[in-house]
């Protein structure tokens, strides 16, 4: 009794093995190697995803689905949100037809909050700076705030609304990009690990191996996320991304209750003290299923897979600060991710100097998701030899702080 | 008869009454919406509801569906009710009070409303040991403990100890012959000697909603607040019914067979008056039979399995008189009832709108696919039906706390134990139906074992050296694990159940996920793997986490990947967060943080 099948294989289906050719090998199928394919097979090139463990089933899996351009300061990052922000919303309103195909993206919009003075002085240096940037950033009196956000604590200075902030059910939506670009005849192959990189002559990409079987290609766009290091070694190149270890809390479904992002924006005074820019501690919000999610902590403990039941704790303090109403809501999961970083907290997009056809997508830490668009553009573009939509340099694998000997994280 | 007053309502069994020899308190009033429902000291609201012939009180969010209860026992969250303007309980858990009000389903739900801040916890209490569950396993486990020294805190969900084997009707019923309705008096005397014994705690009542290792042993933290402090925990935590999904098996009016039995045997009310007993396994013959002892018309047994399969076994089971002893038994009741029990046969769908009207029954072949054609289908009205297929076991805090899990006969996950209960993490043991399911005799065989090994192990600085009476137990333990297994191999769970479903049918029942959209997730969206289906169809997502559709989905997927039976479940059975925890209790669980264990900031929710 097959009441499922295998997925569907032939122009737009997925195989177990992978195509003896190909323009382009993507190593992983999570939002950055989807992004990447689904660009890459729109400039007609011939794709194929090579996935070792299933779609979306990494940092992708594990995440909000935050496409956010409220938490970053004005500088490459921001412009690679901005970027992706119109990208997002251009595929929202191209797979929105599609039956099932949706992504659940919602244009709902950021609110920051700041509970006392000098953080909203704060908070309001920050927004003008990204106004500046092209950021829109509504400041709100915390009447307007609470009309927004009727559960939102009184307790509260100000606040400032970012409407371009969205949300996207990220495994959906990598899997939705991955679908298109498998109706335009790329191939995903999952289940697979890519075990060697083969080079010509001349050192550049021919092949790649796969525990599936080769590819030849002469193009491998590197999206492996947390994995990227070592398909990196795998030609020899160094690439220092790291897991950093983050939580989420999950509620019980419940009416609406929370309608925009909602974010505590008390670390806002600490700016000046770290290269993160805004550190916005707490993101509240609901998702289409009626729960509320709460993130996200970070830490640096490698791939330790525990769950720490105080930073569980500290989610769900600051959570209720915000929202106290939030205290006899029941938490029914939480989950855990690594997001996958560089020491610069930058990700790095661009070609491998030392290994021709080789290219880098990856370390987007916990932005992924939001970031995922812009990158697979700059990636075609780069592949392609077109005019990239924006300066790739700040992306470069090359560049300093990503040498065995820059700046420590 | 006896002087006691008239039970109200069709459903709350006078003959249970009679039996075990209630004697009621004074009935009382709760609100249900504009109604008044009359309900006696002790119910649940679930017990209540039902025995006023209200079946459904909640409709889903999205297909707005009537549900009621299912599981009967606190796993599937199908029957949450708001009360008193509060968050939703479980009905079938929680006891309804004088003055208590729910809210029917055309109610608005409730907004919600910060709670009255709970008292400070205090700083973790310390034990010696803790065992989670006070069924048969957990009971002896504790007695086992605390006999040999060790301060024992005793966790369990119930009101009362005794497990789903040993359910006791709530003491305000003031049965004075409960074992008329228990296999034996065993959970009394338990709960006698527990309440006695000066070195057991017990919080009835409570989960676990997260452990994690501490200095020289085990936090353990409480939903009910707080947390305690033990150098070791025997986990206990038992085991549900394995459901398997068929049209309109989320209609009100079906239950699993263990929610039937525990609304009898708990509540002593009814589930219906027509009551189909199906599924497989030895469990059913039990519950038709408690069914008809209490009142319903039970219509049959229909068991998708069929009996040959004994003859093959009966060398497994030579030896295990009493159980044979104890089928004879129900076999018996069900023949003076007039009861007919039939083989591969089983109910393919519940129809009716608000809840059951009536059933199809349908033949099959061996592997459980149903025959063809209209003369092997029957309809049949019913207004409940009692479905099981066997057990799932409650692993998620095995889990949590890391110990190394096997699939069992039917591909479900288990614990890895020695034969004296010692899992894979030092100082955490498991006993009973969470090691691999095999009955009260043998969970109550394995609790002893893991008490005495634990207080051996906490005791002796090297080895504890074996007794005559650990010897025993051990053969006892390997004799009923034969048996064990051999009923496994009887009742098989067979493949062909995936063609009781149509794309309409819900998988997952929570988040109302039909198979169709799985199809989808699979065929279309290349979604493959478990937890990439799961990511794009929120099936497994939903208030239970999937302890109800998780095993069913497990086996379709492994049918669409290629891969044969027997997939490995456990990637949807681990949870961090073990039960569902108000996030007041969650926030109230902070430990100063703890230098030197990396950097824990707070971050920006993109970092």
């Amino acid at each position: 009794m097959a009441l499922l099948k295998r997925p569907r294989s032939g122009p737009s289906g997925t195989t177990t093995t992978p195509p003896r050719g190909a323009d382009v090998v993507v190593v992983g199928a999570g939002i950055v190697g989807a992004a990447c394919a689904d660009e890459l097979s729109a400039a007609g090139l011939s794709t194929v995803v090579v996935e070792r463990a299933g779609v979306g089933t990494g940092t992708t899996g594990a995440g909000e689905g935050n496409i956010l351009v409220s938490d970053k300061e004005p500088g490459p990052e921001l412009a690679l949100a901005l970027l992706s922000n119109a990208l997002w919303r251009r595929i929202g309103e191209e797979v929105a037809g599609s039956p099932g195909a949706g992504i659940a993206l919602e244009a709902k919009g950021g609110i920051v909050v700041a509970t006392g003075d000098a953080e909203l002085a704060a908070l309001h240096r920050f927004a003008d700076r990204q106004r500046a940037a092209g950021v829109v950033a509504e400041p709100l009196d915390p009447a307007r705030a609470r009309e927004l956000e009727p559960y939102l604590t009184p307790d509260l200075a100000g606040a400032v609304h970012y409407p371009q902030d969205m949300q996207v059910q990220p495994v959906l939506a990598a899997a939705t990009l991955l679908h298109r670009a498998r109706a335009r005849g790329a191939r995903l192959v999952t289940g697979a690990e890519v075990v060697g990189l083969a080079r010509d002559r001349d050192g550049r990409i021919a092949a790649v191996r796969t525990t599936a079987g080769d590819v030849a290609t002469r193009y491998v766009v590197n999206a492996a996320g947390l994995g990227a290091p070592a398909v990196a070694a795998l030609a020899g190149a160094h690439l220092p991304v790291q897991p950093r270890r983050g939580f989420i809390l999950v509620t019980e479904p419940l009416p609406p209750m929370v309608h925009a992002k909602v974010y505590d924006a008390d670390y806002v005074s600490n700016v000046a003290s770290d290269d993160s820019g805004l550190r916005t501690s707490t993101v509240v919000e609901a998702t289409d299923g009626g729960t509320i999610l709460i993130g996200a902590s970070r830490e640096r403990v490698g791939l330790d897979p525990g769950f720490r039941v105080d930073v569980l704790a500290r989610l769900a303090q600051q959570a209720i600060r915000l929202f106290p109403a939030l205290a006899g809501v029941r938490a029914i999961r939480a989950y855990r991710g690594f997001r996958p970083y560089l020491p610069d907290h930058l990700p790095v997009i661009g070609a491998e100097p030392a290994v021709p056809g080789l290219l880098h997508a990856a370390g987007h830490e916990g932005a992924g998701i939001g970031l995922a668009p812009a990158t697979g553009r700059l990636i075609r573009q780069l592949v392609t030899g077109e005019e990239p939509a924006l300066d790739p340099a700040p992306f470069r694998p090359d560049r300093p702080a990503l040498r065995p000997s820059g700046v420590p994280a | 008869m006896t002087g006691r007053p008239e039970l109200p309502g069709e459903l709350r069994s006078a003959a249970a009454h009679e039996r075990a020899g209630t004697a009621p308190g004074e009935p009382f009033e709760i609100g249900y919406g504009q109604a008044r429902i009359p309900a006696l000291p002790g119910e649940t609201f679930g017990a209540a509801l039902t025995a006023a012939g209200v079946r459904s009180w909640r409709r889903t969010r999205f297909g707005g569906r009537p549900r009621g209860l299912f599981c009967g026992i606190g796993a599937c969250f199908d029957c949450l009710l708001p009360v008193n303007g509060g968050p939703p309980v479980r009905a079938c858990l929680t006891e309804a009070a004088p003055g208590d009000t729910a809210a029917p389903p055309e109610a608005p739900l409730p907004r919600p409303a910060a709670p009255p801040p709970a008292d400070d916890p205090g700083p973790p209490r310390g034990y010696d040991v803790a065992v989670v569950g006070a069924g048969p396993a957990g009971l002896a486990a504790a007695l086992a403990a605390a006999d040999r020294g060790q301060r024992v805190v005793l966790v369990d969900a119930g009101a009362r100890p005794g497990g789903q084997y040993h359910r006791q009707p709530p003491r305000p019923f003031g049965a004075r012959r409960p074992e008329a309705l228990q296999p034996d008096g065993t959970a009394r005397a338990a709960e006698a000697a527990l309440t006695a014994h000066p070195l057991v705690t017990l919080h009835s009542g409570e989960s676990v909603w997260a452990a994690e290792p501490a200095a020289d042993g085990f936090t353990l933290h409480l939903t009910g607040g707080g947390a305690v402090r033990v150098r070791a925990v025997v986990v206990a935590t038992g085991a549900h019914d394995l459901a398997l999904p068929f049209p309109g098996w989320d209609l009100p009016g079906v239950f699993t067979a263990g929610g039937a039995q525990a609304l009898v045997k708990g509540q002593l009310t009814l589930p219906g008056r027509r009551v189909v007993v199906a599924g497989t396994g030895p469990l059913l013959l039990p519950v038709a039979a408690t069914l008809a002892e209490a009142g319903a018309t039970v219509l049959g047994v229909f068991d998708a399995n069929h009996p040959a399969r004994w003859l093959r076994r009966l060398p497994a089971a030579l030896g295990h008189a009493g159980r044979l002893r104890e089928a004879a038994h129900y076999l018996r009741i069900l023949r003076r009832h007039r009861i007919p029990v039939r083989y591969r046969r089983a109910v393919v769908a519940a129809h009716g709108g608000s809840g059951v009207e009536a059933v199809t029954l349908a033949r099959l072949a061996p592997d459980w696919t149903p025959l063809p054609g209209a003369r092997h289908r029957r309809r049949l009205a019913a207004d409940a039906v009692a479905v099981g297929f066997g057990f799932v076991a409650g692993v998620e805090l095995p889990l949590a706390l890391g110990c190394a899990t096997v699939p069992d006969p039917a591909g479900l996950p288990v614990v890895v134990t020695d034969h004296s209960g010692r899992t894979s993490v030092a100082g955490v043991y498991a006993a009973g139906e969470v090691t691999g399911v095999g009955g009260a005799r043998l969970a109550a065989v394995e609790g002893e074992l893991a008490g005495r090994a634990v207080a051996a192990d906490l005791a002796a600085t090297g080895p504890a050296p074996a007794t005559g009476a650990d010897a025993r137990l051990r053969r006892r333990r390997a004799r009923l694990r034969r048996f064990a297994a051999a009923l496994a191999e009887v009742y098989p769970v067979r493949p062909g159940w995936r063609g009781w479903l149509d794309g309409d049918t819900l998988v997952c029942r929570c988040e109302e996920v039909p198979l169709s959209r799985i199809r989808h997730a699979v065929e279309d969206l290349a979604a493959t793997e478990p937890r990439a289906v799961k990511l794009t169809t929120r099936a497994g997502m939903g208030m239970c986490q999937g302890r109800i559709c998780g095993p069913a989905l497990a086996t379709l997927l492994a049918a669409g990947s290629g891969a044969g039976p027997g997939v490995d479940a456990t990637p949807l059975a681990g949870r961090p967060i073990v039960a569902p925890v108000p996030l007041g209790t969650v926030a109230a669980a902070a430990r100063p943080p703890d230098p030197g264990r990396g950097d824990h900031g707070l971050d920006s929710p993109a970092r």
